[in-house]
């Protein structure tokens, strides 16, 4: 069935794919944003152990999620994998760094005799969920703003000189930090940094059934807020107002375009109100539960992770779709890469897409699995009864 | 040539080896271990005996703590092709990257997902549903294995894709032939295996400490009983995979074969080395035998199903030896050569419009690939693409010798266990606790000789480390090596004390069984 279709309209689907991932992906980053609450949420040692347990279930999921982000991206533009992974190596090694030490500091956070001490364990959350969050939405700007590199497959052919045979150069001077100098991908770094701190508010009002830190809850739900919504529009108005790299469809030559991506916004209106539903539906999530005292406070995280999802999707469909260069180069235009450029082979392709036929079942099967689990809220009492705890 | 820094290209590499060898000291006791924490689970809602819920459950906290760790140490992998091995990526990310997203999609999920209700679903599903995910862990983490081994076979043995000049990578032309490669079958079940002996050593010895302290006797010898019978078919099957994988390096990998086997000059009916001590000698690249056992004939007859069989020296490769069609390593070079300026030339030509020159220049190209890889080292010393031989070597021996011993031992615990007589015998007791680092050795050391032995090639024959690596600084992968060495020691630390102070605990004790089977 696959093997019918265009080249190019397999590499739109595995953009959407991807897009998808990176969506879900920074909805589910609530984990890490609940990391950086422990402290400010849990005033005594039970409550932190109930947050971090309610954290600890759905930390996988994150994770794996980030994994089949990169395996995705890799298999379907492989170039983008290389330039950039590559290229903005302290950026990459550092989001790296912060993920590897999440993964143990659940299991180990409370068990006897774990060498580091429960303290460091804790710490090692704090600094995942800082630097994971805010690092990615620091790269994910650069889809936007750019990045200093370039790509020449020919240097394959090169058997002396100093590009010998290497295909993409960076040239940023600190192999990737130097995008978190500009304050455009900052900004939407801490967008997401204060969205994943949202989001596990709205999380934690849905799972524990505990008064005093429900109460907090609610509190820090308007401090963050706050910084989340300035942030948010600081780039969403600058996206708007900014030139953009765009495609020439017969030439492929790449050009700056001003207001690109705003006339993305109108030229592809599906997206559009997509976009504009998911920051919707994020903002009500939020404000129903601070305008609200009672019953409706649970239900936030779902109307905000929806938004949440939607609203990242529609982004990366702005960078990559209508004739735009997703990963664009601001030291050589041409390298830009586009989805046409950068992607695998059309066989590749193909035979990814039959893969991807099981993402619904995936789907399925982890949503039955947290019904299963997720029947009833935790408590206190919970976590002394249960056998494996965090 | 000069440029490429060739202290980053052996940074890059010493810091892939750093994390895949921490990886794979996890990774192998998650394989078996799931497996057989399934088996015992399903004991125990077959016969609804609360002891072997309590085996279960103590096994499986052993397992979250190894697999815990097991992921950390796995995540750095799969970026570290995008920022260590950058050109190789863009290079065959066609092929090489469809394993990773398929293991993702289909196998890191599955367990995942299945993980925690494993963990913390006793109370909150039913027994049959826990069961179900308990096996649905074991299937999913080794299917993940079966994906990057098959990226990893690849590697070895590239099949089922053809290079495209135009987009300049190789692209993948047959999925099937990229996942049933022989060579791919031979690494998913001899890996895999290595997992479920490790793993029923590791059930096995730390069972036997407790039969040593007078401890927990029904739990350690209900353990020991099923773990031997795994480890016992196992290791028969490791063996058998083994030597197939043996076939396997000595059809496509000659180069490899030859430094496992410390043979430099080639020939028919090749006696087999069981045991040797090397001693470099005068000549380039070559190491003596300070003494030597040998079975005439032997090599001929593993490697080719006869002993007649010319088997090729490491100078026959470098040499060459017309006789038995074998090019040096320096026409090799010039072919590679050949192809690597007709890939230039065709794509000036074709630039420029000029279709009958890029046509030859094509032609030129597509009959030199094969070499493709040699034409990095047409000015360098040919001596770099012999691989360590001592390390290849005594691993492959070692590991061997730890393969037949491992299958005696199984033999022997399972005699004296259906006899019931273990734990009178304190010998074999703490013989079995020490056998534990032994297996992880053995497991070790297979990839060493797998993976130092395919030195230079990343790709074989195609791609070389030096035209692999990131243009990044090696200031830069030097501290990333020594920040991943300095994190994950500390956190492997972290974890054998965890794991130790868990034995000791032991499995929980009998009251809360009840309390728990009551609530279920
Ligand atoms: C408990 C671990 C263990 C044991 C007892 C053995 N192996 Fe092994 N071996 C592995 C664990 C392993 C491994 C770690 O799984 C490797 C590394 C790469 C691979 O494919 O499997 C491996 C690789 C490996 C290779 C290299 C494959 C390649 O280069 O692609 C060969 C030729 C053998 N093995 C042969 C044997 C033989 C003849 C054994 C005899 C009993 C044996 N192994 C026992
Ligand atoms: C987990 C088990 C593995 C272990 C213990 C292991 C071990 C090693 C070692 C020791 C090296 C260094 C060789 C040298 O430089 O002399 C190495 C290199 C490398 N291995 Fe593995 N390996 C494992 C699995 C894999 C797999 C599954 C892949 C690919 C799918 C892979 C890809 C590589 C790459 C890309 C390098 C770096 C380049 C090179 O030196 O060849 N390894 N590995
Ligand atoms: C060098 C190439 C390798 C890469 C890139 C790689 C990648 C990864 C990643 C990203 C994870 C974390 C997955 C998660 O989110 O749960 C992981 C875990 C795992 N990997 Fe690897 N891996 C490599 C080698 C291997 C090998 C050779 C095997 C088995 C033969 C293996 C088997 C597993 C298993 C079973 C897990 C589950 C967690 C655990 O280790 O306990 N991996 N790997």
């Amino acid at each position: 069935m696959f093997e019918t279709f265009s080249y190019l309209f397999l590499q739109q689907y595995w953009w959407i794919i991807v897009s998808l991932l990176g969506a879900i992906l920074v909805f589910l980053m609530f984990v890490q944003g609940g990391q950086t609450l422990i402290y400010t949420l849990g005033k005594t040692e039970d409550e932190r152990t109930v947050l971090v347990n309610l954290l600890g279930r759905k930390w996988e999921f994150t994770f794996t999620t980030l994994v089949t982000f990169g395996g995705a991206f890799f298999a379907s533009f492989p170039l983008f994998y290389s330039t950039s992974f590559g290229g903005a190596y302290w950026v990459w090694m550092l989001i790296l760094i912060a993920f590897v030490v999440q993964a143990v500091a659940y299991e180990y956070r409370s068990k006897p005799n774990n060498f580091l001490g429960q303290r460091t364990f804790e710490i090692m959350l704090f600094v995942n969920g800082l630097l994971g969050t805010v690092l990615i939405g620091t790269a994910v700007a650069t889809f936007f703003t750019g990045s200093a590199f370039s790509v020449d497959k020919m240097n394959l052919t090169l058997l002396t000189g100093d590009k010998m045979p290497i295909i993409s150069e960076w040239k940023g001077l600190a192999y990737g930090l130097e995008a978190a100098l500009n304050p455009l991908n900052l900004s939407l770094g801490l967008t997401v940094f204060f969205l994943s701190r949202v989001l596990a508010i709205l999380y934690f009002m849905n799972r524990v059934r505990n008064i005093e830190i429900i109460e907090r809850a609610k509190k820090q739900l308007i401090y963050n807020a706050i910084p989340f919504v300035v942030f948010f529009l600081t780039f969403a108005i600058w996206l708007m107002l900014s030139s953009g790299f765009a495609v020439n469809p017969e030439t492929k030559e790449i050009f700056v375009e001003p207001f690109k991506y705003f006339h993305n916004l109108i030229q592809m209106p599906v997206v559009a109100v997509l976009f504009v539903i998911g920051v919707l539906m994020v903002l009500i999530g939020i404000i129903r539960p601070i305008t609200c005292f009672e019953k409706c406070n649970t239900k936030g995280i779902w109307l905000s992770g929806i938004g949440t999802v939607l609203t990242v999707f529609s982004l990366f469909l702005f960078a990559g779709f209508n004739n735009t260069a997703y990963y664009p180069s601001t030291f050589d235009l041409q390298s830009s890469l586009t989805i046409e450029n950068s992607s695998s082979s059309q066989y590749t392709l193909t035979a990814m897409s039959y893969v991807s036929l099981l993402v619904p079942f995936v789907i399925a099967y982890i949503w039955f699995a947290w019904r299963a689990m997720d029947s009833k809220k935790i408590d206190i009492e919970e976590m002394k009864s249960e056998s494996h705890i965090y | 040539m000069e440029h490429i820094d060739f202290s980053l290209v052996d940074w890059s590499r010493a810091q892939f080896a750093l994390t895949a060898m921490y990886h794979w000291l996890f990774v192998p006791l998650t394989l078996g271990l799931s497996f057989i924490v399934a088996f015992m689970e399903t004991k125990y809602v077959r016969t609804g005996n609360p002891e072997w819920k309590r085996i279960t459950k103590f096994w499986m906290t052993l397992f979250g703590i190894n697999f815990a760790i097991g992921v950390a140490t796995g995540i750095i992998l799969e970026f570290e092709f995008g920022t260590n091995w950058s050109n190789y990526s863009w290079f065959v990310g066609d092929i090489f990257g469809a394993p990773l997203a398929i293991e993702g999609i289909m196998a890191f999920f599955m367990e995942s997902t299945f993980i925690a209700i494993m963990f913390f679903g006793w109370n909150k599903v039913g027994k049959k549903f826990h069961l179900a995910s308990t096996w649905l862990v074991a299937i999913g983490s080794n299917l993940s294995a079966l994906w990057i081994l098959v990226a990893n076979a690849w590697m070895q043995n590239p099949v089922g894709m053809k290079f495209n000049p135009d987009t300049a990578r190789n692209e993948m032309v047959n999925f099937w032939e990229v996942l049933f490669s022989p060579v791919a079958i031979d690494k998913f079940t001899h890996t895999i295996l290595s997992g479920y002996v490790l793993a029923s050593i590791f059930v096995i010895g730390i069972s036997a400490w407790f039969l040593l302290k007078n401890r927990e006797h029904v739990f350690a010898k209900k353990s020991i009983r099923l773990a031997t019978i795994f480890g016992l078919i196992s290791a028969v099957l490791i063996a058998i995979t083994g030597d197939n994988s043996a076939k396997m390096v000595a059809k496509h990998q000659p180069m490899k074969f030859a430094a496992i086997e410390n043979l430099y000059h080639g020939e028919a009916n090749a006696p087999l080395t069981a045991i040797g001590m090397l001693q470099q000698s005068n000549e380039p690249a070559k190491h003596d035998f300070v003494f030597k056992i040998q079975i005439p004939g032997m090599l001929s007859f593993l490697a080719f199903n006869n002993t007649d069989a010319f088997v090729p020296g490491i100078y026959d490769l470098l040499n060459g030896n017309p006789e038995h069609n074998i090019l040096s390593y320096k026409e090799r070079c010039e072919k590679g050569k050949i192809a690597i300026t007709s890939l230039g030339e065709y794509k000036t030509a074709k630039k420029s419009g000029n279709d009958s020159l890029a046509k030859a220049a094509l032609i030129r190209f597509e009959e030199n690939y094969p070499h493709f890889g040699y034409g990095y080292y047409a000015d360098r010393d040919l001596t770099e693409l012999v691989p360590n031989v001592p390390v290849n070597f005594y691993s492959f021996r070692i590991m061997v010798g730890l393969g037949f011993y491992f299958i005696l031992f199984f033999a022997i615990i399972l005699f004296f266990a259906l006899k019931d007589k273990l734990q009178n015998k304190r010998f074999l007791l703490y013989t079995a606790l020490w056998t534990i680092p032994l297996a992880y050795i053995a497991a070790e050391l297979g990839w060493v000789v797998a993976e130092v032995g395919r030195q230079p090639w990343l790709i074989q024959d195609i791609l070389p480390t030096i035209a692999s690596v990131s243009q990044v600084t090696p200031a830069s992968v030097q501290i990333t090596f020594w920040l991943f060495f300095v994190i994950f020691t500390g956190l492997l630390i972290a974890e054998i004390k965890i794991m130790l102070t868990q034995i000791r605990k032991g499995p929980e004790n009998a009251a809360e069984v009840t309390q728990n089977s009551q609530i279920n």
